[in-house]
């Protein structure tokens, strides 16, 4: 079962959600954490896990032998992204543009063009106690996110069965969230009661929606006047699977890479219950361990 | 010779736009003769590499020279492939940049004056 953690913005506490529904799960279950904000992975930070390999993620950017090129100007026209361009008397190449579609090699009508890896980032993988833990990193300044949060999400091929896996999503609704949230069985989005996290909420509930996955809410530091959030949920029939509430404790135990349902029982209990009512709302046909 | 000027507007009175990759109108002209065409600048809204394909454009119309505001390192880059020679000022109308292009009075600039992207962040 693949569940994803995914918020529609940054700081709601999405990463805090994950790692102890990680750890609370781990007890029985066979859990696979997968850290896919590959922008800014910090899961490990939390579970400090001890890394046993890592891959380089790559995309194959073309190459151009201009001795071959006829200057037909057929890359240029295919390429959506203005990585690659006739011009005067050269075949420019852009490759922090380049997408590896691989459409301009295929296009090109004398076998100019050959394809070359460009490195775009890296997934490393390792445990933390009994949960495997996978993150990817994306290198700085590469625009392409998705393939690398397809290459984590790849590794959750050497799981055994039964496994839950929990997919920590970037932040927003963009290109790489899509890529975390699909293909999951259940999708939590974590909003605050803020009139901000309320927008943000619609926009992941609209991506959510579009995606086909099923999905409830939880709200974390709840406590901050909850009235639209939860009038919003209601509106428009949106389970509403857990609270957590805002407290300093919380929040002190967080920013010092602490674990909640390590230090404080109450929150143990309410991951449980939010593990316990997840299954409860899970569609028939999903599959539970 | 055609030189084109990247502006907010259709016409010689309007205001020049120091974004290159994503200005509003490339008014392409005749200096000598100030006969001059405005053309929507396509890649305003492209997703990414809107500074290169607004160097190809104007290779397409056969434009020698641009004057502009800025220039990122791709849209140099591709500036440089198309020969077109790149002038920069700060702001005025259309037609101070090309009194100002006759006049001898613009720096002509060879490299990249702005990081990638930055046209992105500007209204
Ligand atoms: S591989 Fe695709 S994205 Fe890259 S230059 Fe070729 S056509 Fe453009
Ligand atoms: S498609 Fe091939 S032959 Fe045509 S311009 Fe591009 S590299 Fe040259």
């Amino acid at each position: 079962m693949i569940i994803s953690i995914a918020s529609g913005k940054g700081g709601t506490g999405k990463t805090t959600i994950a790692i102890n529904l990680a750890l609370t799960l781990a007890e029985t279950e066979s859990v696979c954490f997968m850290d896919c904000d590959v922008e800014e992975p910090n899961a490990h930070l939390f579970l400090k896990p001890v890394l046993e390999g890592s891959a380089q993620v790559t995309v194959p950017i073309p190459i151009v032998d201009e001795e071959q090129c006829n200057r037909c100007g057929r890359c240029g026209e295919i390429c959506a992204f203005n990585a690659i361009l006739p011009l005067g008397n050269h075949i420019l190449t852009f490759p922090e543009l380049c997408h590896g579609c691989g459409g301009c090699t295929l296009l090109c009508p004398t076998g100019a063009i050959r394809e070359e890896p460009l490195e775009i980032g890296v997934v490393e993988w390792g445990h933390a106690g009994s949960i495997s833990h996978t993150h990817g990193r994306l290198k700085i300044g590469s625009p392409l996110a998705p393939p690398i949060v397809k290459a984590v999400k790849n590794r959750n091929q050497n799981m055994p069965e039964g496994t839950i896996s929990i997919i920590d999503a970037p932040p927003g609704t963009s290109c790489p969230v899509v890529a975390s949230v699909s293909d999951s069985d259940f999708c939590l989005l974590v909003t605050e009661p803020t009139p901000f996290g309320l927008h943000d909420l619609t926009l992941a509930v609209d991506m959510v929606r579009a995606l086909q996955v099923p999905f409830g809410v939880v709200i974390n530091r709840a406590g901050l006047g909850n009235g639209g959030l939860v009038n919003y949920c209601k509106a428009k029939n949106i389970p509403m699977l857990a609270e957590i509430p805002f407290e300093r404790k919380y929040a002190a135990c967080y920013a010092k890479g602490g674990r909640l349902v390590e230090e404080f029982p109450e929150m143990k209990e309410a991951f449980q219950s939010l593990w316990q009512t997840i299954c409860a709302t899970a569609p028939e046909g999903t599959k539970l361990p | 010779m055609r030189i084109a000027v990247t502006a907010q507007d259709k016409n010689l009175d309007a205001e020049f736009d120091s974004r290159f990759g994503r200005c509003k109108y490339f008014i392409i002209i005749d200096p000598d003769t100030e006969e001059y065409q405005a053309e929507v600048n396509q890649a305003a809204t492209a997703h990414g590499g809107a500074g290169i394909q607004s160097a190809q454009f104007l290779a397409n119309r056969e434009v020698k020279t641009v004057i502009t505001g800025h220039v990122g390192p791709n849209a140099a880059r591709a500036l440089e492939a198309a020969g077109i020679k790149v002038f920069i000022m700060e702001s005025g109308t259309v037609r101070d940049a090309i009194t100002a292009y006759k006049e001898g009075n613009l720096t002509e600039v060879s490299e990249a004056t702005v990081d990638s992207h930055s046209g992105l962040n500007m209204s």
